[in-house]
């Protein structure tokens, strides 16, 4: 059979995988949900709760459709809907697709078209270097959970308290994360970024240089988001407008990214 | 209690089963392509290939499946392993669905909350991207006009700005000393930058303990 990346074998290959993690996701949904109502947990809540988690989904899921898009150029359709549908990112599938072909003196987006070979080797690349986290979970994540149930039997409070320092850890590290280029305000050596581009199947690295302010960007729409969230928080307490409870993270997020399409042209 | 016992480990039962046999299954794409196009992987290429890809991530994946899974709860855990976008996506979505919920990440409640919120999030993205992919060629244009690449490249700002809000003020005693000290290292230190935000969270997880632990005693908390 003569392959091409596009094959509709390809289509339905992932097709059915996809179809088998849907169905993870539906079988959790269920039994969370029969859970909810043993427990006499408030079915509206329960309602709500998925309302929210589904509105606050599009945003970020629309922006993993444009990944898609953008690897589908070298690596056809199939393969990226397949690898950002499961676990793997933008930057984590094209590091691993450059790896593969790099290694069979073949640059991503060189042009030409994969082999089944090619495209064999940049599927056992991709797939057995993310594979750790989802045999790591099973191996030790009961053990990991039963920690905090222990933790949770010995000291409630501190139990509390631990969980609350690993999200409040993880959200410090990501507000640091927004200030990263912060620094291009006083140091011109930081004014520039990298962006690697293939000219005639070589990989050629392009500074390109950006201005003092343009760091301020992500900080700026984060302000948004947080001033927007405050916003909310405020009117949550009018019992009229306790709704906005559902929605208040979704708007902050959509808000802040309406908002950096002005901030990019202003500050950069 | 001992219902309670029984839910999670028939979570940790039913996820063991099911994380297995999807790994059996992404396995096994590259397999059948390989013998329906007739062709076999290039064994020298794929060594070379993995060496430089798989320790790295290998580590990465080791550490965010320790860091993350006391966070996601047994269920969320499972789950967000094999769908992915778990920093970006699904533990923002635990987040916010516990806080509205009131309930406790350590409670039965909390499990059942976080799963809820994280099933939903996986099927509503796995569906976004299924459309996606169907409307290709009429969405391609759309969503990749100049004019809204700026909001699509500000997205995790845009997220933790909300999320920080809400989680940071409820809890700004704790969050007083690794917001300041993450502040000061990535401004202050070039080598972090999105690529290394990964690595930073672990990191400023543990201090962030540490700290809690001595407001803890002190019975500042």
């Amino acid at each position: 059979m003569e392959f091409r990346v596009n094959h509709p074998i390809l289509f339905v290959l992932a097709g059915i995988l996809i179809a088998v993690v849907l169905a993870q996701s539906v079988f959790f949904l269920m039994k969370a949900l029969k859970r909810s109502r043993q427990l006499g947990m408030d079915q509206k809540k329960i309602r709500k709760t998925v309302k929210t988690a589904a509105i606050f989904t599009i945003a970020p899921a629309v922006a993993i459709v444009i990944s898609v898009m953008t690897l589908s150029q070298t690596l056809g359709l199939p393969l990226p809907w397949l690898r950002l549908s499961v676990v793997g990112s933008m930057s984590y599938e094209t590091i691993a697709a450059s790896n593969a072909l790099e290694a069979m003196g073949q640059a991503l987006g060189s042009g030409s078209a994969l082999t089944a070979q090619q495209y064999v080797n940049v599927l056992l690349v991709m797939t057995i270097s993310i594979m750790l986290g989802i045999w790591l979970v099973p191996v030790i994540g009961k053990k990991l959970q039963n920690g905090m149930v222990n933790l949770g039997k010995r000291d409630a409070k501190w139990a509390d308290t631990f969980s609350n320092a690993l999200f409040i850890g993880m959200i410090a590290a990501f507000l640091g994360f927004v200030f990263c280029d912060v620094s291009r305000l006083w140091d011109p050596s930081t004014r520039f970024i990298t962006e690697t581009v293939i000219e005639n199947g070589v990989e050629v690295e392009n500074k390109i240089p950006v201005s003092a302010t343009s760091g301020l960007i992500p900080v700026c729409v984060m302000g948004v988001s947080a001033v927007v969230m405050v916003i909310c928080g405020l009117l949550m307490r009018k019992p009229k407008l306790k709704w906005l409870s559902e929605y208040a993270l979704p708007i902050s997020l959509v808000l802040g990214m309406a908002a950096a399409i002005p901030l990019t042209v202003w500050l950069s | 209690m001992k219902k309670n016992l029984s839910y999670l480990d028939s979570v940790h039962r039913d996820g063991r089963i099911w994380n297995l046999s999807v790994m059996v299954l992404l396995m096994a794409f590259p397999i059948v392509v390989a013998v329906v196009f007739g062709v076999l992987p290039d064994w020298k290429a794929l060594g070379v290939g993995l060496v430089a890809t798989a320790p790295m991530y290998w580590a990465v994946g080791a550490i965010e499946t320790v860091t993350y899974v006391p966070m996601l709860g047994a269920g969320g855990s499972y789950l967000s392993f094999v769908t992915g976008n778990i920093s970006n996506l699904k533990l923002p979505c635990a987040l916010n669905a516990l806080e509205q919920n009131e309930v406790s990440a350590n409670s039965e409640e909390g499990e059942v909350i976080s799963t809820i919120a994280i099933a939903t999030s996986s099927i509503v993205t796995t569906v976004i991207i299924i459309i996606g992919v169907i409307l290709i060629a009429p969405l391609t244009p759309i969503l990749s006009a100049p004019v809204l690449q700026p909001a699509f490249a500000q997205i995790l700002p845009a997220l933790f700005g909300g999320l920080g809000v809400a989680f940071v003020s409820k809890n700004w005693k704790l969050a007083v000393a690794p917001v300041v000290l993450m502040l000061i290292l990535f401004i202050f230190v070039p080598a972090l930058d999105s690529g290394t935000v990964g690595i930073m969270v672990p990191v400023s997880a543990l201090f962030t303990i540490g700290t809690g632990r001595i407001l803890y005693k002190r019975g500042v908390l």
